[in-house]
């Protein structure tokens, strides 16, 4: 299996407080990685480096060999140009949070956004638009503006949003923490959808029964670094490192 | 003084229970609240706002009544004022110098907000510089101030320090009108930035986030995604800022422009007995553009209100024609 993403040496400080502390990451072409650990543990920085949301003090990071958001010059990385990383952005998805959909667009208008922007063919971008709404259950809602929807029908815009461009990686950043218990399930249906599709998924969240059931691999972070990764049955059966053990002592 | 106080309350013992206030002698049994429950609950009555309410008609009747039975308002002369060619002059002037102002200011204020909110030191420097300096001088000083720019700077141009200069006579740039206009867009800018810059703060960080994930070119994340959210609150306050402006260019009289109330003022020194007919027209016309300028911005706001509310609200004749439709028996209108 080729690699979809590699991240080395990935280092990261607020001020002087550090948030990633040297980290080293494979993730497999198609495969499902889900990245758990306590909260400050810095997952979501690590997350938004991947597609330089937030920039990084040292190390890279690449999507299917590609370096993101520097380039090679001389001996060192340096920074590109805004709007090159806007164009490798556009074939990385991110799933916020807090949705972030466009509240002044419609549904349909808050998919198709990115294509028409890119220039692509506008009919073309709607019809698309329109079959990812009918993938994620919500084609009736295309006209509807996001208020109008629950976070659960809201969040699954989000995912339709970030998969209208056809991103070979797709970030999900806590995409279940806003909403409320009832409709953890019909996002995580649709996450689960995604898995075994091609598209490479890497998931930062604190389901652990999705994590057992869907991912392929799971990494444990701590304090900026990666404790210890493995199978689903590796970490939550027979996890090695103390701190791994402790905080699955909390959760589950 | 302890005597009687303790005598009071030893009466009030075997009332305790039943007497919880004048209409409740004894509480009612459980057969009678049921009977209750069914009936629809009285709201609370308000008696004191009625009472002011009379006393508030009564006084707007009395003045109202004066505006009819008292002979100084000299109605018919302002009949006849209200379309004179001067003051319909003064009335063009006014509705141009505020007009273009606006729509400068709203440009103007835009890019100043933006140089104020830019990375770059030298620009966000400058931008606060400008809307300190603007902000601080009295309008009617900076009016004058250009009015005499020619003493101060003879021609004005522009060119490469020590190299090629472009140069005009600033009297024959600066003539009547454009006085006007620069001088207001001048201190319209530096207010309308400010609100430019609240608005555009206002808008949720993530937004921004979700448009650069998703590989929005930078010009397009400004104009689609950030600027019309920012507008819902912009647009009240700049609102204000045009109507502050329509009366701002009353001063341009300091500055010898014949505007609407310029023109009133002269006209009043000249029709000494008129001034006060002259005094209502200049109101009634300040009026109707403040009540254009309203309705204008509440189309706008519902505009940009789009997805704010689950439903959007009614136009006010959509609300009218809703509530003559349900008086009618047949409730065709819905």
């Amino acid at each position: 299996m080729s690699t979809a993403l590699e991240i080395r040496g990935a280092t990261k400080a607020f001020g002087d407080k550090p948030v990633l502390r040297g980290i080293d990451l494979d993730v497999a072409r198609g495969s499902v990685t889900v990245i758990l650990g306590p909260s400050g543990s810095g997952k979501s920085t690590l997350l938004r480096a991947i597609n330089h949301l937030e920039k990084l003090d040292q190390g890279f990071v690449r999507v299917a060999g590609e370096l993101i958001g520097v380039k090679v010059k001389g001996d060192r990385f340096v920074e590109l140009h805004e709007r090159d990383i806007l164009t490798q952005r556009s074939r990385i998805g991110f799933v916020f949070q807090a949705f972030n959909l466009f509240p002044h667009l419609t549904i349909l208008e808050n998919v198709t956004e990115a294509p028409i922007s890119l220039a692509r063919d506008v009919a073309e971008s709607r019809e698309k638009a329109l079959i990812l709404l009918d993938r994620v259950g919500l084609a009736d809602k295309a006209a509807a503006y996001p208020r109008q929807l629950s976070g659960g029908q809201q969040q699954r815009v989000a995912i339709a949003r970030a998969l209208v461009l056809e991103p070979e990686l797709i970030l999900f950043d806590e995409p279940t923490s806003a909403l409320d218990p009832e409709l953890v399930r019909e996002v995580l249906d649709v996450i689960s959808g995604l898995a075994g599709t091609g598209t490479t998924l890497v998931v930062v969240t604190h389901e652990i029964g999705f994590a057992r059931e869907v991912a392929d691999r799971v990494v444990f972070m701590d304090e900026g670094v990666i404790v210890e990764q493995g199978t689903p049955a590796e970490i939550f059966d027979t996890p090695s490192h103390p701190r791994t053990r402790e905080f699955l002592s909390r959760v589950l | 003084m302890s005597n009687i106080l303790r005598s009071r309350s030893t009466e009030r013992v075997p009332a305790t229970g039943t007497d919880h206030g004048r209409d409740a002698p004894t509480a009612p049994d459980s057969a009678e609240l049921e009977r209750f429950a069914a009936r629809p609950i009285r709201p609370l009555r308000h008696p004191a706002r009625w009472i002011i309410t009379a006393l508030v008609v009564v006084v707007a009747l009395n003045f109202a009544q004066t505006l009819f039975t008292n002979p100084a308002w000299e109605w018919s002369k302002v009949g006849t004022w209200i379309v004179n060619p001067t003051i319909l002059k003064g009335l063009r002037l006014t509705l141009l110098a505020t007009g273009i102002s606006a729509v400068v200011s709203l440009a103007g204020g835009i890019l100043v907000a933006l140089a104020r909110l830019s990375k770059n030191p030298v620009l966000s420097s400058l931008s606060w510089l400008y809307v300190w300096v603007f902000r601080s001088l009295p309008l009617i000083l900076v009016l004058i101030f250009l009015y005499n720019l020619g003493n101060l700077y003879p021609s004005i141009g522009i060119g490469i320090p020590f190299g090629p200069q472009f140069q005009v006579k600033t009297v024959s740039v600066l003539s009547d009108l454009t006085l006007g206009v620069v001088g207001l867009s001048l201190a319209q800018i530096a207010y309308t930035s400010e609100v430019v810059r609240a608005g555009l703060l206002s808008v949720d960080a993530g937004q921004l986030e979700a448009a650069k994930s998703l590989g929005i070119p930078r010009r397009r994340q400004f104009t689609r995604i950030l600027l019309p959210q920012a507008l819902r609150s912009i647009v009240p306050a700049f609102v204000n800022q045009i109507i502050g402006l329509l009366q701002a260019s009353s001063l341009l009289f300091y500055v010898s422009l014949l505007d609407l109330f310029g023109v009133v003022q002269n006209l009043g020194s000249t029709y000494p007995t008129d001034i006060i007919p002259l005094l209502v027209v200049a109101s009634i016309w300040y009026l109707v553009f403040t009540s254009v300028i309203g309705v204008i911005q509440y189309y706008i706001e519902r505009f940009y209100a789009r997805g704010a509310a689950r439903e959007v609200p009614l136009t006010p004749l959509q609300r009218l024609r809703r509530a003559v439709g349900t008086r009618r028996p047949t409730g065709a209108i819905r």
